[in-house]
């Protein structure tokens, strides 16, 4: 039952695991140059769904502040015009990039031990901030902006991959690897 | 001016990449003059980073103004000047060597050509100077996607070569780029110094998540600069691509993947938890052992000269590699020296198996029969080569192997020192065998006599773009002997941050 629960609460990170072994085998055990060249995507893939776990987090939402919200953060602060408003954005914004900072981790992997010297970190910027806007509101949004980089890494990889698949499908008239192999081997 | 200098180092290589692909379709002539002025300005560029962070330290140039951790910032030290000056003067001299080669081994595509050369170029300069880790995943992508494009251009055996190293190199990439998210959900940072920081100052280290970020990011790297039993996909590569392709990712790629490991034990990880913390050292050690005698018995075997240098390639990662893991501040300081003799050996010899090929179009060493004779000059480039590789005094190759040996006897790691010893020896067999042909001209027992004859009646002195680079590569190592003291006092100032072992145990 505890396995279970485990495997449960860290759904994402088993998937992540199974996807990358499943690219794995195509990459090591295919002889189909294009097949293994798709066992590569899938373990990029995996990659991608393993980071994008890493920003998520239990309740939180998409990280975009609407006015309203940055406004409601500062009520107190007695800011009430609408030129006051873009500054106070501004404000949170930065207040909410050095929580994210500090918090980052806890989040992501809430069951570690250390966790706990990080909460105080996070206590202390609660209670100078006085901000309604938390970190732990908003998903982390950085992973994401790198997955958008390591998708084209991604892309361009593949790309390249299967224009060198033409080349020896060109040159040798095959795409399995053992024809390729073997064609070097008796034409020499 | 100067405090752009940073940036500068990779720009030229960058932008030109872009603008020889675009002047390459109208005037195909202008592309290899844009690239040599590139990388020339490149060259400079790193010169003045290197003279100003000798003279105030580390620099920290903080891209588009944003401050680290949440931008991305260039971290420059003693170790990435260093190896940044080493990797643009390399591609300047392989760029000045490369004129007759890309012509006659990849006509009409000259412009393409140098357009993923400079790519390649840009890309190992950016691993070399970011201080980003993900920006270095990025890096590495870029230098290692061009370098797939560059040794898929060679010949038939060279495609397969090319589509193995994809897809090693892609699983050594990936490793990497989880080791670093690993790292990112402990710390959430990504920059190297911020990283340790937090690592540091929340007691991070007995972490099993830090565990398995480091086992990722050095199996990864590993992967990348073929450490013995990965590095199945490199001899057929450098041995099978063009000319200059192998002339340039020889003496380069595998070492900035070593530039890499150490900049991630000493820097990111720290060598207090890398050393000591896990304490693998013997492991390790032992790997490399394994990993130099391999690479040298390897290289015994092959007829094939560049094959042959191939091999010899994998038993320097393994000195490095074994260097590092020594944990003694004169073995670093060694691996740090190897890295930059290493790379300007490997060119010079590289550089002289691209004439021979370039001249005789034979492949194997027999080919060199009588060359004294017929090219004097290139075959003196040749002999600094080879006894900076065997390590004779007082060429590069002898004073990193003397603070490799010293290293390894100050830690106690002797089957390190034997295995180096054992491994200079092969080396020197290696050679004089090489320079025996050459000399004496002996032949192969078989005896194709009618053939070579014919063949090498016409061979004469190399052309001056190709002569230049070999004599010029003799030359700086030559002069990295001579101001050993100088370049080893800007390794150890680099070193002193890390209080590493320095006693004899």
């Amino acid at each position: 039952m505890e396995l279970l629960q485990s495997i449960a609460d860290s759904f994402n990170y088993w998937i992540y695991i199974i996807l990358m072994m499943i690219g794995l085998y195509a990459l090591v055990a295919k002889n189909n140059l294009v097949k293994k060249l798709i066992g590569m995507s899938i373990f990029q893939t995996a990659i991608i769904l393993f980071y994008v776990s890493i920003g998520y987090k239990d309740g939180a939402t998409i990280p975009i502040l609407y006015e309203h919200q940055a406004h409601h953060g500062h009520h107190d602060a007695g800011h009430g015009d609408a030129e006051d408003a873009h500054h106070d954005v501004e404000h949170a914004v930065e207040e909410a990039a050095k929580e994210i900072h500090a918090v980052a981790e806890d989040h992501a992997d809430g069951h570690d031990a250390h966790a706990d010297d990080h909460d105080t970190l996070v206590d202390s910027h609660d209670a100078h901030t006085s901000s309604a806007i938390h970190a732990e509101d908003f998903a982390n949004p950085l992973v994401h902006v790198l997955m958008l980089t390591a998708i084209v890494v991604g892309v361009a990889t593949l790309g390249v991959g299967l224009a060198i698949t033409q080349k020896l499908y060109g040159e040798f008239g095959s795409i399995e690897e053992s024809e390729i192999i073997e064609q070097i081997r008796t034409g020499k | 001016m100067t405090e752009q200098a940073p940036i500068f180092i990779l720009l030229f290589p960058f932008l030109t990449a872009v603008i020889v692909a675009l002047v390459g379709l109208r005037h195909k002539s202008l592309s290899w003059p844009l690239t040599l002025v590139s990388l020339g300005a490149s060259v400079c560029a790193s010169l003045s980073t290197l003279a100003q962070v000798v003279e105030h330290g580390p620099i920290r140039y903080k891209l588009g103004g944003w401050s680290p951790p949440f931008g991305i910032e260039f971290h420059i030290d003693g170790l990435s000047a260093l190896v940044a000056v080493t990797v643009s003067v390399v591609a300047l001299l392989t760029a000045i060597y490369s004129k007759d080669n890309v012509d006659a081994e990849t006509p009409d595509k000259s412009s393409q050509y140098y357009s993923l050369f400079l790519l390649l170029v840009s890309g190992l300069l950016g691993i070399v100077i970011t201080g980003d880790a993900f920006n270095l995943y990025v890096m590495l992508e870029v230098a290692a996607l061009t370098s797939y494009a560059l040794i898929a251009m060679g010949n038939k055996r060279a495609s397969l070569a090319a589509f193995k190293y994809l897809i090693m190199g892609t699983i050594g990439a990936s490793f990497y780029l989880l080791g670093v998210g690993y790292l990112y959900i402990k710390t959430g940072s990504l920059n190297m110094l911020d990283i340790r920081e937090i690592l540091e100052t929340a007691g991070l280290f007995n972490s099993p998540t830090i565990l398995v970020a480091f086992i990722l990011i050095t199996v990864g790297v590993w992967i990348k600069m073929a450490f013995f039993p990965l590095h199945s996909w490199l001899p057929n590569c450098y041995a099978f691509a063009p000319t200059t392709s192998s002339n340039i990712m020889a003496p380069l790629v595998t070492k900035v993947m070593i530039y890499v490991m150490v900049r991630m034990v000493l820097t990111v990880f720290g060598p207090n938890y890398a050393f000591e913390i896990l304490d693998w050292e013997n492991i390790v050690v032992w790997l490399a052992v394994i990993a130099i005698l391999a690479g040298s018995i390897g290289a015994l075997a092959q007829k094939d000269l560049r094959k042959m240098l191939t091999f010899l390639i994998i038993a320097e990662v393994g000195y490095m590699v074994g260097g590092l893991w020594l944990a003694d501040e004169t073995g670093i300081t060694g691996t740090i020296f190897h890295i930059i003799s290493d790379a300007f050996m490997t060119l010079c010899v590289f550089l002289f198996a691209g004439i021979v090929f370039a001249k005789t179009g034979a492949r194997d060493i027999y080919a060199l029969e009588g060359m004294f004779k017929k090219m004097p000059l290139t075959m003196v480039g040749f002999l600094v080569g080879a006894f900076s590789l065997i390590g004779i005094p007082p060429t590069a190759g002898f004073f990193s192997k003397w603070y490799l040996v010293q290293g390894g006897i100050n830690s106690g790691n002797w089957e390190y020192v034997v295995a180096l010893l054992i491994s200079s020896l092969i080396n020197a067999v290696l050679f004089f065998r090489l320079i025996e042909i050459a000399y004496f001209g002996k032949k192969p027992a078989e005896g194709h006599d009618h053939h070579h004859g014919d063949d090498h009646a016409k061979v004469s002195e190399a052309s001056f773009t190709m002569l230049l680079p070999l004599l010029s590569t003799a030359a700086i190592l030559i002069v990295i002997g001579l101001y050993n003291k100088e370049l080893v006092s800007v390794i150890q100032d680099f070193l002193s941050q890390f209080n590493l072992a320095t006693s004899i145990r």
